[in-house]
């Protein structure tokens, strides 16, 4: 017989639910606190090198957080967004990959851009807007983005990207290439219905993505239990016909471990793979929220001593691959080098009045190019107004 | 030369470029085997594979997320929105990510080559979800380009040249010129410039601009005109997003007169932005009041269709309004 529903028949002659919570997902955890591993455990394959390269870059952007967070404050940047608390998660993930896949991001996953090899200058280029900016100072602070590094420009609206995932993966797999797409987003973002949309056309065309849910418990104030009933985000994926897996965010060696092999899983079978990294938003959700109006002091006390860097660092040190006190001057060093590119990448002047009107287009059509005109000539007549862009005009 | 309908011209334009360039990709709803609800991809999935033409679920934000995704890979993917009227749950991936893929990233990342088709309009009893003519939301979006074609020759040179232009475009096909319009049209590839009118009559008492299906409504208008002694030129506009200003302009220089006609209902349809333009193009030529003749400011009816749209008599008497001002 035929099955025109693509659904398991299983019969049964007595009516009974199945329970919502007949799906019981587990989380995997490798590293405890003290450095050592959990009983039946293994660390997956890491060499000192890459090791050392994620615990850097963790502590880069930690550091890079706590600078512009400042700056913010002073009013040097309009905003910021931090991700204490998660930089396992997306450090983690991202050391999983080749560099030939794609990391499309959802705006708090730093960790993955940094690992990548974005630098501070261009970190420092697109906050402050200016003329050196990839992006040529279009977005506000942290939708960062490189062609160079395979990481898709930030987009500010939420989920977007799920669904342009699967496009860009099915694409990589029409090509031929060996490489997929790894495509970040909060368990907030999950609830649009991009998110559904992505994931069911990914499966459906067989498109090799990382689906990597960042649950970090909050979307901006609102919890995780106000978001949505089930379980998680990740039992979702088995609705759609995937594999899923669970690890414990704060942990990098399971995060590590995880997205490898699902990468592999997703790249031989050209399918896609839901990950969930369950971890908590330590900071506020940006520079211009205050968790005080939406949880307790006690709350955020109780996940700070959940430290994902001090959790590496104690397995680091057990291994013998770091020296604290050569970390503790490096980390010192950082800082003063932080400092010393926010105040380069300050002066740097902002993009020519041309960058208003390129790329709307691969070449402005004529409408844009009179408006520019009309407003290159509004601005020689009232140039005070417009101190940006009046002294260089042509 | 091949005498084609409008359908066969599309689906003719969608196996060229797929020939061409192995990055075309076509997919939508029932799209694959059978060939799209109205047939523009017949045959394509035999042709050219499942993995390049194919059936997806029923979600438009999903398509126009795909078809985001490929283009950003640099795959050419024809996307069809089964109806314009369904094309509002791909409002943001096309108003918020397809147009401004490029510019948003500083050129680091852009969606060229992406076409979204879908057929647009009135005409055939399809009541207010399958005769909508949403243009006008999508020209409030830079980034965008939009194309109307009028007939199987146009349609084919325009498609062509969507699918290889280096932004993407939303491709209105007046579908109830899917069968009805047949014309002569070359088997070879060629394209059709767009961001350019076409003069289609020089005339010299009105000039009457319409694009798409509302093209042989008005020259239906415009002989009942000659009739009575009006010389109208009409304009054919063919794309909406960039729009031809110029040659508009060239032509109420000439007449001193203009006559706009679209399906979309009038108020925020993209009448309103020629006639702005124009009036401040040409002010010291206009010898009447630019006239918009568009459907009503109701959704579009159903047994009442022929009341509601834009059509020949209406044209006729705004061309009369315009020359006996």
């Amino acid at each position: 017989m035929t099955n025109p529903n693509n659904a398991t028949i299983t019969t049964v002659h007595r009516a009974e639910f199945t329970a919502s919570d007949a799906l019981k997902i587990p989380t995997l955890r490798i590293l405890q606190d003290d450095g050592s591993l959990y009983d039946g455990a293994t660390a997956p394959e890491l060499d000192k090198d890459t090791a050392l390269k994620m615990y850097d870059t963790m502590v880069f952007i930690r550091v890079l957080d706590e600078r512009m967070l400042a700056a913010q404050r002073q009013g040097r940047i309009s905003f910021y967004m931090q991700c204490l608390g998660e930089e396992a998660t997306t450090v983690g993930s991202a050391a999983a990959l080749s560099d030939q896949d794609m990391i499309m991001a959802q705006y708090r996953e730093q960790g993955a851009l940094r690992y990548r090899g974005f630098t501070l200058e261009q970190f420092m280029n697109q906050l402050f807007s200016n003329e050196k900016d990839l992006g040529k100072g279009r977005q506000m602070p942290v939708h960062y983005g490189s062609n160079a590094i395979n990481y898709m420009t930030i987009s500010s609206p939420l989920g977007t990207q799920i669904p342009q995932a699967s496009g860009y993966a099915y694409a990589q797999k029409l090509r031929g290439l060996d490489a997929l797409t790894l495509c970040y987003f909060g368990e907030g973002a999950a609830s649009e219905g991009d998110f559904h949309a992505g994931l069911n056309m990914a499966a459906v065309h067989k498109a090799p993505v990382l689906f990597f849910c960042r649950n970090n418990g909050y979307a901006i104030s609102t919890p995780a239990n106000e978001q949505f009933v089930g379980d998680g985000i990740a039992c979702r994926a088995v609705g759609y016909g995937m594999k899923a897996i669970r690890v414990d965010g704060a942990d990098i060696l399971a995060v590590y471990q995880a997205t490898k092999m699902a990468r592999d899983y997703a790249l031989k079978h050209n399918e896609p793979i839901l990950l969930e990294s369950m971890a908590y938003r330590l900071g506020a959700h940006s520079s211009s929220d205050d968790p005080s109006g939406y949880r307790s002091k006690e709350e955020e006390a109780l996940w700070r001593k959940n430290d994902p860097i001090a959790r590496f660092k104690a397995w680091l040190l057990k291994q013998g691959w770091l020296d604290e006190a050569a970390d503790n001057a490096k980390t010192e060093q950082l800082r003063t080098d932080i400092l010393d590119a926010l105040k380069v990448a300050e002066k740097v002047a902002k993009p020519g009045i041309e960058h208003l009107i390129s790329d709307v287009y691969a070449e402005p059509i004529p409408a844009l190019q009179q408006q520019l005109d009309e407003l290159k000539a509004h601005i020689h007549k009232y140039p005070d107004a417009y101190p940006i862009t009046a002294g260089r005009l042509d | 030369m091949a005498k084609m309908n409008m359908l066969q011209a599309i689906n003719n334009a969608l196996d060229l470029a797929m020939a061409k360039d192995d990055g075309v990709v076509c997919f939508g709803e029932d799209v694959g085997h059978f060939g799209g609800v109205f047939r523009a991809t017949s045959k394509l999935q035999e042709k050219y594979g499942k993995a390049r033409c194919f059936n997806t679920p029923l979600t438009e934000q999903g398509i126009a997320g795909f078809a985001n995704g490929m283009a950003a890979q640099g795959m050419k993917p024809v996307a069809e929105i089964q109806f314009a009227d369904y094309i509002f749950p791909a409002f943001d991936q096309i108003v918020n990510e397809t147009a401004k893929f490029r510019y948003r990233s500083g050129n680091e990342f852009n969606v060229g080559g992406l076409v979204f088709r879908t057929p647009y309009g009135g005409g055939i009893a399809g009541g207010h979800y399958h005769s909508q003519s949403p243009e006008a939301y999508f020209a409030h979006t830079p980034g965008l380009k939009i194309v109307v074609p009028r007939d199987p020759y146009q349609a084919k040179g325009l498609l062509l040249a969507s699918i290889a232009c280096p932004d993407p475009v939303i491709f209105f096909e007046p579908k109830k010129l899917y069968r009805a319009s047949v014309g002569e049209v070359p088997e070879d590839y060629y394209e059709l410039p767009i961001g350019k009118a076409e003069v289609l009559q020089q005339g010299k008492d009105v000039t009457v601009l319409a694009w798409g299906a509302q093209m042989e409504i008005v020259q239906k208008a415009v002989e009942m005109a000659a009739e009575q002694g009006v010389s109208c030129e009409v304009i054919d506009l063919r794309s909406i997003l960039p729009w031809d200003a110029d040659t508009v302009a060239a032509s109420v220089k000439k007449t001193g007169r203009l006559v706009i006609n679209h399906e979309a209902p009038l108020t925020g349809g993209f009448a309103g932005e020629i006639a702005a333009t124009i009036q401040k193009m040409c002010f010291l030529h206009l010898e009447s009041p630019i006239e918009r003749v568009c459907g009503l400011d109701t959704p579009y009816p159903l047994a009442l269709e022929k009341e509601y749209v834009a059509d020949h008599l209406k044209t006729f008497e705004a061309i009369m309004r315009s020359v006996n001002f």
